[in-house]
């Protein structure tokens, strides 16, 4: 791109600007004029801001039109693009401003122009997730042209390497998922393990016992920990938590790498308890109020209040939050990376250390990777899987919740 | 009616913050009967009627002084617990509020937190009984393990009044419990409360004058925060002392 081009694309904003402020300006002395003239009252369809607005939102339509028409159709014509910008944007605006009169009906052109750029730019994020889906499926249907789709979700072992030579050792390379899932598994069901009792007690003591003064200083730091970079938590895991865990176990007798699922599992599960917490707070305080002082009214406790009649009816919300952060959990990659270490052991053992999904798609694709091998292409199929799990959870939970809502709203 | 004295109030404030709801209200409350609570909306009833099982405390920043006696003891007595009081002074809310749980567990939610029965059989029975008294057993023998919030909304307001009884309370507070029912259900309604207030001491907030006169034995007439007038129920409809009272009764103010 010229730099004359950016200036172009100034130039489009100042005219569309120019031409609002210009049209409502003519609409406006219009108006006046015609109040002034004639005891006959003309009632003006729209207002003159709406000549105004028409004014601006055809000219620039017309001039990014043609600015993104000539950039494909003839790349390289910059005056020519300049020139044509130009008099189509003068164009759009003298059309409206022919048109200024009492019955024409600016607002409703406004609105629809208003509607659909809506359209285009929700459609936009639409057909970029689409987009990403596909091109998911398509390289991973390659994949499993090489590797079956049985044998892949099926297969035990997880050794992703193509012989460059025939003869070298380790030639052959075996696409089995299931270590690989099982240590997305694992380190999942850890963080959860972490970070669902801790994250709901913090709810039910923020939204039940807290004071307000305590609610206002705890919630936001909780909140804190939300915002701290991934790759912050990662070293954390890495240098802090995991060597901890060794020289406790070494204690106990127990030799354990400082990359484990342990102390990758634990540092997520602090990452995601903010996640936990504030949903659940939220879930919680939308009890209504009726409920708790159903309750208090027969004489239950603070505690039986939330155990018995507040927790049940909150139970649907707080689901969802669970199985949001769970997929927060799956689908998180710097921690896993710094601190569950990569090899794909097959194993239950949460003081080992396993790899995730994520991890080896991070392994597969850095270092100069060659773009149809077989390797590369696992990436896509195990992004796949990935993408389904999250999918199905985010869905269960968005029903969850919905449903939630109609019963809370009854 | 025996003229056996139930709450003896004694200057009674409630602040909400800088805030005084109540302006010290002295009132005696008898024993069996419906006492009813009259006023223009913000007049401090409502306020008033949950000082007596002490639900203010259940909102942040409610602060109480002066003395409510209950059969001679202080139910603001730092020793006294206010579970306990609750259990005494069961309570029904203007909308009607069921657990979501099945008909049968709403019933016997208080029965099970205070431990009154021993087995399953008491439980079912006192169940039945609560139900039989709140005049819904009929409608819903049938259909105990459905959803308390699947009833209609005068079928609510009787199952919570079920909940209520199923404690043994002495007194039950009601906070306009009909503003949400339809004339139908107020007409059942009204007809259970005539039928309870031989067992219990009843006080009851409402915004129908209509209704404070067909149900009540007493009536207070409360106006920003003070209790203007307290007298039989005929005589504040009929000939009432105050102007304020004749004014709001008559519908020329609130």
């Amino acid at each position: 791109m010229e730099i004359i081009q950016l200036y172009t694309l100034l130039l489009i904003g100042v005219l569309s600007i120019g031409g609002f402020a210009y049209n409502r300006n003519v609409a406006r002395a219009s108006v006046r004029a015609l109040r002034q003239s004639g005891p006959a009252e003309t009632r003006w369809h729209s207002h003159p801001n709406y000549h105004g607005y028409l004014t601006g939102w055809s000219v620039a339509l017309v001039g990014f039109g043609l600015f993104i028409i000539f950039n494909l159709v003839f790349p390289n014509q910059v005056a020519l693009q300049t020139v044509s910008i130009l008099l189509g944007t003068s164009l759009a605006g003298l059309l409206v401003f022919k048109k200024i009169a009492p019955a024409f009906p600016a607002r409703i052109y406004t609105e629809r122009f208003i509607k659909t750029t809506l359209l285009a730019l929700s459609g936009l994020a639409i057909l970029t997730t689409f987009g990403i889906v596909f091109s998911l499926i398509f390289e991973s249907l390659r994949f499993f042209a090489d590797v079956p789709l049985f044998d892949f979700l099926t297969g035990l072992k997880w050794s992703p390497q193509t012989a460059v030579r025939s003869d070298q050792i380790g030639s052959s390379g075996a696409f089995g998922a299931v270590p690989v899932l099982l240590g997305t598994f694992i380190i999942m069901a850890i963080a959860i393990g972490v970070a669902g009792p801790v994250g709901l007690m913090i709810a039910i003591y923020l939204s039940e016992y807290a004071s307000r003064r305590m609610r206002a200083i705890v919630k936001p730091i909780i909140e804190i920990l939300a915002g701290i970079p991934t790759v912050v938590f990662g070293f954390f895991a890495l240098l802090t938590v995991g060597p901890a865990i060794r020289n406790l176990t070494d204690a106990l007798g127990i030799a354990v790498p400082t990359q484990s699922a342990l102390s990758a599992g634990v540092v997520m599960g602090v990452m995601i308890i903010p996640l936990i917490s504030s949903l659940s707070d939220d879930v919680i305080n939308a009890v209504p109020r009726s409920l708790r002082d159903g309750a208090y009214a027969l004489g239950a406790t603070k505690s039986e209040t939330m155990k018995q009649v507040i927790f049940p009816s909150a139970l649907p919300g707080i689901m969802a939050a669970f199985l949001l952060a769970i997929s927060r959990a799956i689908g998180e990659t710097m921690i896993v990376v710094m601190a569950a270490g990569r090899a794909a052991n097959l194993t239950g053992n949460p003081f080992e250390s396993v790899t995730t999904v994520t991890v080896q798609i991070v392994a597969l694709l850095t270092g100069g990777p060659e773009f149809d091998s077989t390797k590369t292409l696992a990436a896509f199929a195990l992004g796949l899987v990935l993408f389904a799990i999250t999918l199905i959870l985010n869905i269960i939970a968005l029903r969850t919740v919905r449903k939630y809502r109609e019963v809370s709203l009854a | 009616m025996t003229d056996k004295i139930k709450f003896k109030c004694r200057n009674v404030r409630v602040q909400y913050g800088d805030l005084e709801a109540l302006h010290g209200i002295d009132i005696d409350i008898a024993d069996r009967g419906v006492t009813a609570f009259i006023g223009p909306s913000g007049c401090g009833k409502s306020t008033f009627l949950r000082a007596f099982n002490r639900m203010n405390e259940t909102i942040g920043g409610a602060k109480f002084s002066g003395q409510i006696l209950m059969d001679g003891e202080d139910i603001y007595d730092p020793s006294l617990d206010p579970v306990l009081l609750r259990a005494r002074v069961g309570m029904v809310f203007q909308k009607p509020n069921p657990f979501p749980k099945s008909i049968y567990d709403n019933v016997a939610y208080g029965p099970r937190i205070h431990g009154l029965t021993e087995t399953q059989a008491e439980l079912d029975s006192l169940v039945e009984k609560s139900l039989r008294r709140a005049g819904l057993w009929e409608e819903v023998k049938d259909r105990l393990t459905e959803q308390g919030t699947d009833l209609s909304g005068g079928q609510q307001q009787r199952l919570v009044i079920a909940r209520a009884i199923a404690i043994s309370p002495e007194v039950i507070l009601m906070d306009e419990p009909a503003s949400a029912l339809d004339p139908i259900a107020t007409a059942r309604l009204e007809a259970l409360i005539e039928e309870l207030k031989t067992r219990y001491c009843i006080i009851i907030v409402t915004h129908s004058m209509a209704q404070a006169a067909r149900v009540s034995d007493k009536t207070a007439f409360f106006y920003e925060g003070d209790l203007i007038e307290y007298d039989d129920t005929e005589k504040i409809f009929t000939n009432p002392d105050n102007q304020r009272t004749q004014d709001y009764i008559t519908g020329r103010t609130g």
